[in-house]
């Protein structure tokens, strides 16, 4: 039996381990924010947190998680208040088809922990979701804001 | 199923109804150009519903696949209504069945899907009428509860003024009253261009919250009752079939419950699924055991009847072209004024086929049983779709009921019904609803992609500089393909005769060579202008620089800077304006600073192109290392959409079109090789990260008074010829052959 957190409730899984945990929000925990895009941690789609790692949950077998604490899109805001990073992509209208977005959240709010006053340069060396729709110019602006919104905040 | 009725008022086109204590009005399918892929059968435009509360919901047709319809469209309304529209909801109107003219049932499409890039233009006018209709309507209600005439009363974002009284209703107040008035004949009169306050205002996308919290929005989050999973085997040849399949192991897995053979239809049979490929699918209680199962199928696969080679196809074509062609166009003597040229340059330029790759691969829930049909699919032609699995389930086309949802990116790939058709077959084949998922790889190796070809330009020049003779003499795959008949037309969908620089050359002439492939190819962003314009756009620059000439100078003398219409016999027609092209051009090349000195490593390019009616010029900044490697620092860009109906969706339109074609011509290619395509996931195609991307889009818009026209595809064709102009300018090589990858580094 694997045991482990999902947006503060807890899961018990005792099916096949080497599903990957993508599948098990999407379809065991109908979770639907979290996307897959290429299923071999190329494109950045279905990221999460994992113990407040941003991870492709596409790569990650649900058997390793024993203990995990799992945040996908659906748990980033607090309270109802949404997180930093969701309101830089409102005031920076950053989506297109929108498809890869929650996988970009996921990866700037753990990216601003790491780097709370980025340079494009630190945005370039460490964001690699991928954008068919090429919305990289306001990722990067909101990526920017955030990092106001968060400092301002405190 | 909801049915409406929908037989429209006689003396207006609008339908006006009483809905719930509120007020809908329904505007018929809004003309327009239409795309060749276009639907016909359609009839509800889309509708705006005033409710008691005062909230105003406009639905809006087609599907959203990313190109911001479903906030540009209810702006137009909006805009005529008289509503603030930051409080206006949007919908996706489904695509339904209803009553039509006397009552009978008819299929309600919508404008086109989404193709061509036609949203905007063909609702500009149908989309404001709606709204001066519902308000026209809530005057008249107000007018009745005051007792005053409609022309002592005033609207202002939602609400109806009496100024002489101070007296005021707001339109959820009347919108009961107002669904019991009617419309005059003919058409309403509408703000001139200069009082709009919504119309050519950026708007914010409607949709942004519930993408940014995770909304399940898209299709691939549908959920159906009792659905079943499936995934499909495909064949990996290309035309490729099923020789033998062991599915014991499958089978044996707990939770899987069916196992279908998909056939590959023959030649000529059911045209409508020309494209299906052979392939087993497997249907289980969850998507991840149908997965697993997939795996432990055995298939033995008989390759296609040709072990088609890319490379030595291409190899072939090159060969073909110091031949003679199909001359599709002359204008002039293009032989004789070549031989009385004082200088000739020449050039050949190369591009491949390219994947359209949607970040979310193609899924469908189909449900056929008896004669109660349902698709939910993030498709861009629901009209299609209702059509083919109509013909699958053996049913009345009425009785499809197909729910567009968002789509995760579309470029052209959901014109293509091929899921849609799988789902319908297994579920029909398994008497119960099944949701099917593709794969990455799926994806990648069953695509109809963009067609690759290479281009053989022929330029002469008199002793002053003028270009006296052209000839673009392209070898590509058509877009149209296991069409036997065809082989005359295949031309028609890859060369477009009135594009610059005809008409503006005296002899010219297009002449075509077909490659064959057997890999499916399809309407991908901008079709034929992104190669086209590569080529194009590249050999301007090659004759301006063997000439001696200014890139920009020489474009602007094939131009001329006079406002006329030429010919545009093509979609985006039936006129362009080069003059217009000219005013873009400029503006760009102003803004850019075109013409100073640029340290060394740097380079800057210049490309334009006209298509679907918008006219784009853009300016590509690029720095060289000494090593090769290269970064595109800034591109500026100027377009004429004619009225900019939403100045922040076409901002963003161009940003990611920029960004979108930087992606293609930095890295992407589809190669073939033992018939079989050999990219499979984002590790061997290229797609590009932020890293490489441009993060200074400085776009200009250029309103010249022209008709409104739109912005989805437009922006991608000038993109990668102003790069390589750009890398040309930097460092004297000349990059002919797509994608650059690191050719400046050999
Ligand atoms: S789906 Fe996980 S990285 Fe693409
Ligand atoms: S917004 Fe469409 S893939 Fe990113």
């Amino acid at each position: 039996m694997i045991s482990f957190a999902v947006n503060g409730s807890t899961h018990n899984f005792d099916g096949d381990e080497d599903m990957p945990l993508l599948w098990f929000l999407r379809e065991d925990a109908q979770l639907k924010g979290t996307k897959f895009g290429c299923g071999i941690a190329q494109c950045g789609a279905c990221t999460v947190h994992v113990d407040g790692e941003a991870m492709r949950s596409c790569s990650i077998p649900v058997g390793s998680l024993n203990g995990a604490r799992v945040t996908t899109i659906e748990g980033l805001a607090e309270n109802g208040a949404l997180h930093p990073v969701q309101r830089a992509w409102l005031e920076e209208d950053v989506p297109q088809c929108g498809y890869c977005q929650a996988g970009q959240i996921m990866a700037a709010a753990e990216f601003l922990q790491n780097y709370p006053e980025p340079t494009d340069h630190d945005i370039d060396d460490n964001i690699t979701n991928l954008c068919r729709c090429g919305t990289y110019v306001r990722i990067r602006r909101a990526i920017h804001r955030a990092a106001q919104l968060m400092k301002a905040e405190g | 199923m909801a049915v409406f009725d929908l037989s429209p008022d006689r003396r207006t086109f609008l339908k006006v109804s009483a809905v719930g204590g509120g007020l809908m009005i329904f505007a018929p399918q809004l003309s327009g150009a239409k795309p060749a892929e276009a639907e016909g059968d359609g009839q509800i435009g889309l509708y705006v519903k005033i409710n008691s509360d005062n909230s105003v919901i406009i639905g809006s047709p087609g599907s959203e696949i990313g190109q911001g319809t479903q906030t540009s469209l209810p702006m137009l309304v909006a805009e005529e209504l008289d509503v603030d529209f930051a409080a206006v909801e949007t919908e996706l109107m489904p695509f339904l069945t209803g009553a039509g003219e006397n009552g009978r049932p008819q299929q309600l499409a919508f404008t086109s899907g989404a193709g061509g890039s036609d949203a905007i233009w063909g609702s500009y006018d149908g989309a404001r009428q709606a709204g001066a209709a519902a308000r026209h309507l809530i005057l008249r209600a107000a007018a009745r509860r005051f007792d005053v005439p409609v022309a002592a009363l005033s609207t202002e974002k939602g609400t109806v003024r009496h100024a002489a009284s101070g007296r005021s209703l707001t339109y959820g107040e009347l919108a009961a009253d107002a669904a019991r008035e009617s419309l005059p004949e003919g058409e309403l009169p509408l703000k001139e261009r200069r009082d709009h306050t919504i119309i050519g205002k950026p708007q914010k996308h409607k949709d942004v919250r519930a993408i940014v919290t995770g909304e399940p929005r898209f299709g691939i989050d549908q959920d159906y009752p009792g659905a079943l999973h499936a995934v499909i085997a495909r064949s990996p040849y290309l035309d490729g079939r099923v020789r033998n399949v062991d599915d014991s192991a499958a089978r044996a897995m707990p939770g899987v419950r069916h196992i279908v053979a998909i056939a590959r239809p023959g030649p000529g049979e059911n045209p409508a699924l020309n494209n299906l490929a052979a392939g087993v699918a497997v249907v289980a209680d969850s998507l991840w055991i149908a997965m697993k199962a997939r795996d432990a199928l055995r298939i033995d696969w008989a390759p296609g009847p040709v072990r088609e080679d890319s490379r030595a196809e291409y190899a072939k074509a090159y060969e073909a072209l110091k031949g003679r062609g199909q001359v599709v166009h002359e204008d002039g003597a293009f032989d004789r004024a070549l031989d009385q040229a004082a200088q000739v340059v020449e050039a050949q330029y190369e591009v491949p086929l390219v994947s359209h790759s949607p970040l979310e691969p193609q899924n469908c829930i189909a449900d056929i049983r008896g004669d109660c049909v349902t698709i939910i699919a993030p498709t861009q032609s629901p009209g299609r779709a209702a059509r083919l699995v109509a013909e699958i389930a053996g049913v009345d086309p009425l009785s499809v009921e197909v729910r567009v949802v968002r789509c995760g990116g579309g470029f052209g790939r959901r014109l293509y019904q091929d899921p849609v058709v799988e789902a319908a077959l297994i579920s029909k084949a398994i008497g119960k609803p099944v949701k099917l998922q593709w794969s990455r790889e799926d994806d990648m190796a069953h695509d109809f992609y963009r067609p690759g070809g290479i281009h053989h330009m022929i330029a002469g020049l008199d002793g002053n500089g003028r270009v006296t003779a052209w000839a673009h003499r392209l070898a590509s795959h058509s877009r149209i393909f296991r069409e036997a008949d065809a082989a005359e037309g295949f031309w028609r969908s890859e060369l477009v005769p009135d594009d610059f620089p005809g008409q503006l050359i005296p002899n010219y002439r297009m002449e075509y060579f077909y490659l064959p492939s057997a890999a499916p190819r399809g309407f991908w962003r901008a079709p034929i202008s992104t190669s086209n314009a590569f080529a194009v756009q590249s050999f301007v620059d090659e004759v301006a620089a063997a000439s001696g000439q200014d890139p920009l100078g020489l474009r602007l003398a094939l131009l001329g800077d006079q406002m006329r219409d030429i010919r545009y016999d093509n979609h985006g027609g039936p006129n362009w304006n080069p003059g217009r092209m000219a005013n873009v051009v400029k503006k760009a090349a102003a803004e850019a600073g075109w013409g100073e000195n640029l340290p060394g490593g740097k380079g800057r390019g210049l490309a334009f192109h006209f298509t679907f009616g918008t006219y784009v010029a853009q300016i590509a900044d690029v720095t060289v290392q000494s090593n090769g490697s290269f970064k595109v620092e800034r591109v500026v860009a100027a377009a004429d959409c004619g009225i900019p109906v939403n100045p922040n969706g076409i901002r963003a339109q161009m940003e990611g079109g920029v960004n979108d074609a930087l992606s293609t011509a930095l890295g992407q290619e589809i190669t073939i090789r033992d018939g079989q395509v050999e990219q499979a996931n984002f590790d061997t195609y290229d797609m590009m990260r932020i890293d490489r991307s441009v993060a200074n889009v400085d776009m200009h818009i250029v309103e010249s008074g022209g008709p409104v026209r739109g912005m989805g595809e437009p922006p991608v064709p000038p993109l990668a010829p102003a790069v390589t102009n750009a890398l040309f300018n930097a460092t004297g090589k000349r990059i002919r052959k797509l994608p650059i990858r690191d050719q400046l580094r050999s």
